[in-house]
Formats: structure tokens, sequence, C-alpha cells
């Protein structure tokens, strides 16, 4: 469904990836490992059109999308959870989701729906996305991106700094998308995590492959998570 | 009276400078050196449109609120696309840019309108006389003395900046625009993340902020008169209004304006305009050492 293949993309002239491959099929979950600085986010990007490779290719539905103009991308149904969330700050959490239902042109259905998954954002719409506290400003992010009805959504690090309650609401969203068709590309840094939602894990270090596992390979022989990732 | 009123002109006409020069440096991170050159592009088409009708001058003036903004807005939508957006929006590339442009667009100017000033007849000039109060023999009396007195055009520049400025805040705070306007400046990366065509948005603001300095300089032509040079006040002054009130703020930007425009209109009619511009810049000054990022910015990172 979403195939990045020899990619070569990086900062300028710094140079972060090189040649790298990943894919994530209908009703997936891919999840994306390595240490700090191997070339997740900027795999993430480079999904997103916000960095061009330099060289290779990421094709969505057969179709390369590494050509378009970056605003468009979102609009064939990719939605993306940056790291660290970026929200729009100042803007109120209804302001956030506007921004998301208007990426596809989607209307109240859409709303009714996220805000049904979210039930604390709906308690708090008039109230700034600075505001409201990490595990909230998570689920905006991802209300934001599932107001796109998106059929591959990128969760980079969504779990990152949170209470374990809100890591269990984050789990069951993953498992429900999944279980909806939607493809998933999940960046995480913590094995229990990955281990909960996983179906196949890209390990990436230095911005190259380094080794793809099924989940059932990594119960079996859960050796990789250390060599790779070093926990 | 008299002070206040000139001072309200003053700060009317300002307010909408300066909002252009905060719009752009709010959403798109470019400190627009030539602001001020669409500021004079405004009051010189004022000029050659209201030479072209003609006769009446109601209809000329009409007419020039109509074409400056859209002209001025035009050729600043070209210069981005042309110039601003090929050098990536990098901010000390378009300072350089900008100042270019600000010389281009002068001398260009010089070349075609001339170096003389040139009045534009305002639509409507009645005298109004203010009244004063008097403690005479007979108890206190309204009298009418005599050279204290305003034009109506001068209160009708007063309102028409009133009902611009609400038009923007409107569009800002309550249209789908806005929103797209205030997303961009707070994240353009994750904007276009989620669709909003950042490079077109950047070349609207930049139309829109030259398109309210044109129209302020409309506004001020049958006052002041039309010069090429006549750009270098109103971006001095808008840069202050801009850092005192904080950057991309438009409560701060309006009420920095009436701050300076009243303080100038006040202090040049009582004591000297210099003392005037002495004390805005020492209000700078204040602001830089004690709140740098304006009376009503956001801190940011």
């Amino acid at each position: 469904m979403l195939k990045l293949s020899g990619i070569n993309a990086g900062y300028g002239k710094n140079q972060v990836l090189f040649e790298l491959d990943l894919s994530v099929d209908k009703g997936e979950v891919l999840c994306v490992m390595g240490r700090n600085g191997a070339g997740k986010t900027t795999a993430m990007k480079t999904i997103m059109g916000l960095i061009q490779p330099n060289s290779g290719q990421v094709e969505f539905e057969k179709r390369k999308i590494s050509k378009l103009a970056p605003h468009t991308i979102p609009k064939l149904g990719i939605g993306y959870i940056p790291q660290g969330r970026r929200l729009f700050s100042e803007l109120t959490v209804a302001e956030n989701i506007e921004i998301g239902l208007m990426t596809r042109k989607k209307g109240k259905a859409t709303r009714d729906k996220v805000l049904d998954m979210f039930p604390r954002l709906g308690e708090r719409l008039k109230q700034r996305a600075d505001t409201l506290s990490g595990g909230e400003q998570q689920q905006l992010a991802t209300a934001r991106a599932l107001c796109l009805e998106p059929s591959v959504l990128l969760l980079d690090e969504p779990t990152e700094g949170l209470q374990p309650s809100m890591t269990a609401l984050i789990r069951e969203t993953v498992l429900t998308l999944k279980g909806e068709g939607v493809g998933i590309i999940l960046v995480e840094q913590r094995e229990d995590a990955v281990r909960a939602v996983a179906d196949r894990v890209a390990f990436i270090e230095n911005g190259r492959n380094a080794a793809t596992h099924t989940i059932e390979e990594l119960t079996e022989d859960p050796s990789p998570f250390r060599k790779h990732v070093g926990i | 009276m008299l002070a206040l009123i000139e001072g309200l002109v003053q700060a009317a006409v300002l307010s909408l400078t300066a909002l252009g020069l905060s719009l752009v440096f709010g959403v798109m991170r470019v400190v627009n050196v030539a602001h001020g050159e669409f500021f004079m592009l405004g009051a010189v088409i004022a000029w050659w449109v209201a030479t072209l009708v003609g006769t009446n001058p109601a209809l000329g003036f009409i007419a020039a609120l109509i074409a400056a903004p859209i002209i001025a807005g035009l050729i600043a939508v070209i210069t981005d696309w042309l110039v601003l957006k090929r050098i990536n929006y990098d901010p000390e590339a378009t300072i350089v840019a900008t100042i270019g442009l600000l010389y281009i667009l002068q001398q260009s100017v010089l070349m075609t309108f001339g170096p003389d000033a040139r009045p534009v007849e305002a639509p409507f000039n009645t005298r109004l006389a203010i009244p004063w109060i008097e403690n005479t023999d007979a108890g206190w009396a309204l009298y009418w003395p005599w050279g204290l007195s305003t034009t109506s055009y001068k209160l009708f520049v007063i309102v028409a900046a009133i009902a611009l400025l609400s038009l923007i805040w409107y569009i800002m705070s309550r249209t789908k625009l806005g929103l797209i306007l205030r997303a961009t400046q707070l994240d353009s990366e994750t904007a276009l993340a989620f669709g909003i065509p950042v490079e077109r948005v950047y070349a609207l603001v930049f139309g829109i902020g030259a398109a309210l300095a044109a129209v302020a300089a409309v506004l001020i032509v049958p006052i002041q008169q039309a010069h090429y040079l006549m750009g270098a006040d109103p971006l001095l002054l808008s840069f202050i209004v801009v850092i005192i009130g904080g950057l991309g703020s438009l409560r701060g930007t309006v009420i920095a304006a009436l701050i300076i425009g009243m303080s100038d209109g006040i202090i040049s009619v009582f004591f000297t305009p210099t003392l005037a511009k002495i004390m805005a810049t020492l209000l700078v000054a204040m602001v830089l050492v004690y709140r740098p990022q304006g009376l009503f910015g956001t801190r940011r990172v």
C-alpha cells in the first residue's frame, strides 16, 4: 500500500537515509525501531514530502508520490502524527480538529466519530491546545490526523513521555484502526509497546535497513531488540 | 482635541501599515524592508488613478482606493514568486532581497513619476469647527475659537481605518482563511502535512501586507502629498509599532499604533515633533530591554 524503495535523503549536504526500504500493507502495523538519530523521523518526513529524497521512490497505492507538492500528499489519505505532537499550540482544540477536517474536506460525521474516540477532547473544545496535559495533547494530535480518515497513518513516537494509561489508549487506538484496515507505520523506542501491536518490525541503523522481522520471529528470538536498539 | 484628532489620524494610518508588516513577519518570518515602498506605491498609484479619472475627486478617490491596494498587492505577489520563494524565505536572504526591492521600487517611481510631490484632492473636505468651553461672565459657554478645526476627511480616515481593522480581525479570527493563516504562522511544516498550500499562503500574505500599506497611503495622500521618498517614515514607524506591539499580534499592533500615533500628535502640537520621535525611540528601547517579545507578543522558542 505504501512503499519506500532505495531512499537517499537528508538535510542539505547532511545525508541521513541511505538506500532505505520500508513498506506497509492494508491493516498491517509496521514498527520502525532504531537508536536516536538513526533516521526514523527523517523517513516519516520523506513520506510526507517534507523532505525531498535525493533518489529513491515513495509509492502510495502504486502511485509515485515523492515528486508531488508536499501539501497534496496528506490529501491522498496519509495521516501524520509528528514527533513531539506539533499541535498548532495557540489554536483551540476545535480549531486544530478543523484543520484536520479541512485537509480532505471531511464534515461533521467524521468530527463526531473522532470526538467519540476521544471524549476528553469534546469537553475541551474551546481550550487552547498548549493548555492541555501531555496525554490530552497526544489525543488531539491523533484526533487531528484521524480527521483525514486516512488509509495510512504515520505515528512518530506517540508514547514518548506519556503515563501508562495514555500509552494504553494509544495502543487501543492503533489496534482499532488496524481492524478497520488502516495501514500503520509506528516509530517506537519501547519494546513492550512494539510487542503489543506490531506485525513486523523494521530496525534502522545509521539510516540503513539493519533487519526486518515479523513479530512471531521476535517472540521466538528477541535478540534483535538488544542488537539494534540496545535495550 | 485638535491634537487628539491629528494623533488619531496618524494612528489610523500607522496601524494599517504596521499591521501589513506584522502579518508578513508573523506568518512568513520575512522582515520586509521594502514595506514602506509599498506604502509609497499606494500613494503614487492613488495620484495616477485620480489623475486618470479626472474631474470628480470623489470618483478618483474611490477608484484609487480600489486600484492601489490591488496593484501593490499584485506587485508583491509577483515579487514573492520571483524572488522570495526562490531564496526559500531564508530570514537573512529575504532582508537583503527586500532592501534590493526597496531601491528598485523607489527608483522606478523616480524614473516614471518624477521627483515632485503631488497632491491628491480629498473626496470631501468640509471644515468642521471644534467647540471649546469658556468661562465667561455669563457662566460656562461653548464657543468656536478661530483656527481650531478639523476636516470631515480626517474623521473619515479614522472611521475607514477602524472598519478595515475590524475586517482583518474578523477574517483572522472567524474565517477558514484566517484559521489557515494562523496555523501556517504557528507551524508551517505541520501545516503542509495537513494539506495547507504554504507557498500559496505566503504569496497571499505578502500581497495582503503590501495592500494594507497601499490602502493606508491612499487614505493619507489627500493630507500628505505623494512623493517617491515618502516610504521611509512609515517603514520606521511601522517597525517601532511592531516592536512595541509584538510581532504577529493584531491587538498589540493596533494599541502600539495608537500609543505612537497619539503621542506623536499630542507631543508635536504642544512641544516639537523631534521630541515625539525621541519619546517613540525611547519607548522602543524600553520595550526591547524589558519585554523583548513586545507588549502583546508571545514568547517563542
